[in-house]
């Protein structure tokens, strides 16, 4: 069963071919890893997915309905969350708030009883800061809840991210490098959460650095350069493929490490 | 025929005036970011320093020079003395300076000089040049023919002159252009002056046709400013444009529409074409990155 | 979350206690026409800072919506037979309506773009105000029947003086309220990352609209209540110069804070009332203050006052 199919996805900026002709599906419960050299276009994908960014070419099916070209909020609506590679989280707002936010279309959210703050207001406020709460504990961030986001560290921030993505209860989730600036042992809790996830049947497509945290989590992994897929397959198949060392290092630097 | 023509001379020679002050908010918001909103009291300094440096009997080309050089004293200190000190403020908390700026420059206007109208001498005389049945203010050829100087003299400065091309490296990239060694401060404070002189020297050559005094300049920013974002704000052929634009706007609609909503043209073209090209008529699309 | 409700509370309680004592230690009723005046300005402050401070979104054109509001009290009783209180609700529906047909095309402007739009939208207000004058007096204003309720003529400064601040109190809870729930919280996140806000599903176009209609309705409320209680209206109330007004009470006293709105309305018009006495230096002094007070405190003076109150109790 497939949740996410993007096919044959292309965008260019200006002329150049940001992503050009890459198509990958994933589903329930799978984890699929999207790695490739630094501009290969793994965030322009993602953004392309997200509703960020509209495509020039290429279809995005999510549960079977066609959602190409559908604005971001719309896509959130069925299901499709995601954190970015560049902290965008909400600076001004506690961590629990950002969270809080996250929870957004699981909340009503009508105008006049939040104008003049009825009952229902007051109980579902604090169902949502309970919701958030938990989440928080999951991702290590429990004691920061209170703490404006903009003061956490680098490291507490991607978490923020990921919690903020999970707490809209999403089916599919989208994570641009959750373990950058993380530490051996947040690296480690990031995996365990993200195997977490998607045990509960969540389709999870990462884009990642760490290579080790990759080749132990996916499930299949898809390898881009220069916007185009070169190689997909499961970690194994990746990792043998010199068509992938060589993307990494360059020809001379492929030779090299065969040797080694 | 002669009627449009009228229209076009009149609409030109007010847009000239725009154009100006659109090429001086231009400038300073390359260089520094800040949407200057006093830019119409240089417009207004450049005016009335003249007025009474004449009327104190200077000779007008004298009086001229005066004029653009306490209008670039002025820009220099507001750049030194409100900018400067709140740099890496918010954009709207800087728009704010300028606006009590602003307020404070005419209050002085008021104080310096006084609250009347006061009218220069046109240039070369007052008698209309017939133009195919319009009859044209010789003063307009001054405008126009000063505008034109003006944009050249600027356009010959930042493509052909290092410090020229120091401003454009600042507007592209104000950190990268610190990295290069640019001394961005004093760029900064160049673009104040610059801005200042140009908005001057339009204050100058308009005084003869529409009078000035010391509260023309709020609404000459709003136009200007009006003017600045139709070309597509950051974008100086897009600001002469924008201006001349606008004036011939005014001037059309209120020939063949109606005067009393003259005013009204201008802001009801910027709001359509806004809805329609968010990034003005010439401003490039940007991509936001995340 | 208990540190935000105290705020919330103390926010109301000191104003409440503010309005409440202030006239014992006025001598004369010109003190409470100023203060009034202070109250009808911050009502109107304290609705923009919903847009500026919490949605993050700039209007130079909100006298508009104040103006809507003055002359729907004037003219609508004085030409249409409209009975004044129905014509304080048919502006503030009017200011509505207009801000959600406007402000779809314009919110999806952005910076300097949505600033020019939005003050494009006020020119245009104050134009026609200006130059239907069988309708509205033209430049010279006109004047405007005093408010009556259930039969009772709501007249005289000191009676004034409660009903605005009655109104500023019920403003400022209403806005306290916002700021707890999904569409305050909506808005900030909006505020600080429109992408963020989208990927978790907040309707960035539909909040940001939400906030610029609730922003003319308190706007249309206070230039209802400024009609009323000064029983004569101009074009002024609706023009660029009282839209740059309102935006530098919101900066001035602190972007986002409801506390700070109220402060800069009672700062920006206290100060020229003060500083008459200086007669021709006024605007001079009013500029040199508004530069000075951005520059020493640029996050607003109750965010700054605040957080130098912090550092002094932490030393």
């Amino acid at each position: 069963m497939i949740i996410l199919e993007a096919t044959d996805i292309g965008i260019s900026f200006g002329g150049v071919k940001a992503v050009d002709g890459v198509s990958f599906s994933v589903g329930p419960g799978q984890i699929l890893s999207i790695i490739g050299p630094n501009g290969a276009g793994k965030t322009t994908l993602f953004n392309v997915v997200s509703g960020v960014y509209t495509a020039g070419r290429g279809a995005i099916r999510l549960s079977g309905e066609d959602v190409t070209g559908l604005a971001p909020h719309r896509l959130a609506e069925r299901g499709l969350s995601r954190t970015f590679q560049n902290l965008q989280i909400f600076q001004r707002m506690t961590a629990c708030e950002n969270v809080m936010v996250g929870r957004h279309l699981r909340e009503r959210c009508s105008l006049l009883p939040a104008l003049f703050r009825t009952p229902s207001v007051t109980r579902q406020n604090r169902e949502t800061r309970a919701a958030a709460l938990a989440l928080l504990e999951d991702v290590g961030l429990k004691d920061a809840a209170d703490i404006p986001a903009g003061s956490l560290p680098y490291g507490a921030c991607k978490r923020l991210e990921i919690a903020r993505a999970l707490a809209a209860e999403p089916r599919v989730l989208l994570l641009d490098e959750p373990a950058a600036g993380c530490n051996a042992v947040e690296t480690e809790e990031i995996d365990h959460l993200i195997r977490q996830v998607a045990d509960r049947g969540v389709a999870v497509v990462l884009v990642e650095h760490d290579m080790k945290l990759v080749m132990k989590i996916s499930d299949r992994i898809l390898v881009l350069e220069r916007g185009r897929p070169l190689v997909e397959g499961t970690p194994r198949e990746v990792r043998d493929d010199p068509r992938v060392l060589e993307a990494y290092l360059g020809q001379h630097g492929a030779r090299e490490a065969a040797r080694a | 025929m002669a009627e449009f023509l009228q229209f076009l001379f009149s609409g030109l020679t007010v847009g000239a005036v725009y154009a100006l002050v659109a090429l001086g908010f231009t400038l300073i918001y390359n260089a520094s970011g800040v949407v200057n909103f006093a830019q119409g009291e240089f417009v207004m300094l450049g005016g009335m320093v003249t007025v009474f440096a004449a009327a104190a009997g200077i000779p007008l080309l004298l009086a001229a020079l005066i004029a653009i050089a306490a209008a670039v004293a002025i820009g220099l200190l507001l750049h030194r003395l409100a900018i400067e000190p709140a740099r890496g403020a918010s954009a709207v908390t800087l728009i704010i300076i300028t606006i009590g700026a602003s307020i404070l420059l005419r209050g002085l206007a008021a104080i310096v000089f006084d609250k009347q109208f006061h009218k220069l001498p046109a240039f070369t005389g007052d008698t209309p040049i017939d133009i195919m049945g319009a009859a044209v203010q010789p003063q307009s050829f001054w405008v126009l023919g000063g505008t034109a100087v003006v944009v050249l003299a600027l356009y010959v400065f930042l493509e052909h002159t290092i410090t020229g091309k120091a401003v454009l490296a600042t507007a592209a990239n104000r950190l990268a252009a610190r990295l290069v060694g640019i001394n961005t401060t004093t760029i900064m404070a160049l673009a104040f002056g610059g801005s200042a002189a140009i908005g001057a020297i339009a204050g100058i050559l308009v005084t003869p046709i529409t009078l000035t005094s010391y509260d023309v300049g709020t609404l000459l920013a709003l136009k200007g400013f009006a003017a600045a974002m139709l070309g597509g704000m950051g974008n100086p052929v897009g600001a002469v444009v924008g201006g001349l634009l606008l004036g011939l706007l005014e001037a059309f609609g209120a020939g063949y529409l109606s005067s009393t909503y003259k005013d009204a043209f201008a802001f009801l073209v910027i709001l359509i074409v806004l809805f329609a090209a968010p990034q003005g008529l010439f401003g490039r699309r940007v991509v936001e990155r995340v | 979350m208990r540190v935000l409700a105290n705020q919330r509370f103390l926010t109301l309680a000191i104003l409440a206690v503010v309005i409440a004592v202030l006239p014992f230690v006025f001598p004369s009723s010109y003190y409470f026409r100023v203060a009034s005046l202070v109250w009808v300005s911050a009502l109107a402050a304290v609705g923009l800072n919903i847009l500026m401070g919490q949605a993050g979104q700039v209007s130079l054109g909100h006298a508009a919506f104040f103006g809507i509001g003055a002359y729907a009290v004037a003219i609508g009783p004085a030409h249409l037979g409209i009975p004044s209180w129905a014509a304080l609700l048919i502006g503030a529906l009017l200011s509505a309506v207009l801000a959600y047909l406007v402000g779809r095309p314009i919110l999806r402007l952005k910076g300097h773009y949505l600033a020019i739009a939005t003050l494009g939208l006020g020119v245009l207000v104050a134009l026609v105000i200006t130059t239907e004058s069988s309708w509205t007096g033209g430049p010279d204003g006109m004047p405007v029947e005093r408010l009556t309720l259930f039969g009772w003529r709501v007249s005289g400064s000191s009676t004034w003086y409660w009903v605005t601040g009655g109104l500023l109190l019920v403003g400022t809870w209403i806005a306290l309220n916002l700021d707890e729930t999904p569409t305050g919280r909506a808005f900030r996140a909006l505020h600080d990352s429109e992408v963020a806000a989208q990927v978790v599903g907040v309707d960035v176009a539909r909040f940001k609209l939400q906030a610029f209609v609730i922003a003319a309705v308190y706007a249309s409320l206070a230039g209802s209540a400024l009609a009323f209680m000064n029983g004569f209206i101009n074009p002024d109330q609706a023009g660029f110069l009282h839209s740059v007004e309102l935006v530098t009470m919101v900066v001035l006293g602190g972007l986002g804070s409801v506390l700070g709105s109220i402060v800069g309305a009672a700062v920006l018009i206290t100060l020229p009332q003060a500083l008459t006495v200086f007669q021709e230096y006024e605007h001079l002094l009013l500029g040199l203050i508004i530069i000075v007070a951005m520059i020493f405190m640029r996050n607003g003076i109750v965010p700054s006052l605040s957080s130098l109150l912090v550092r002094k109790a932490r030393s």
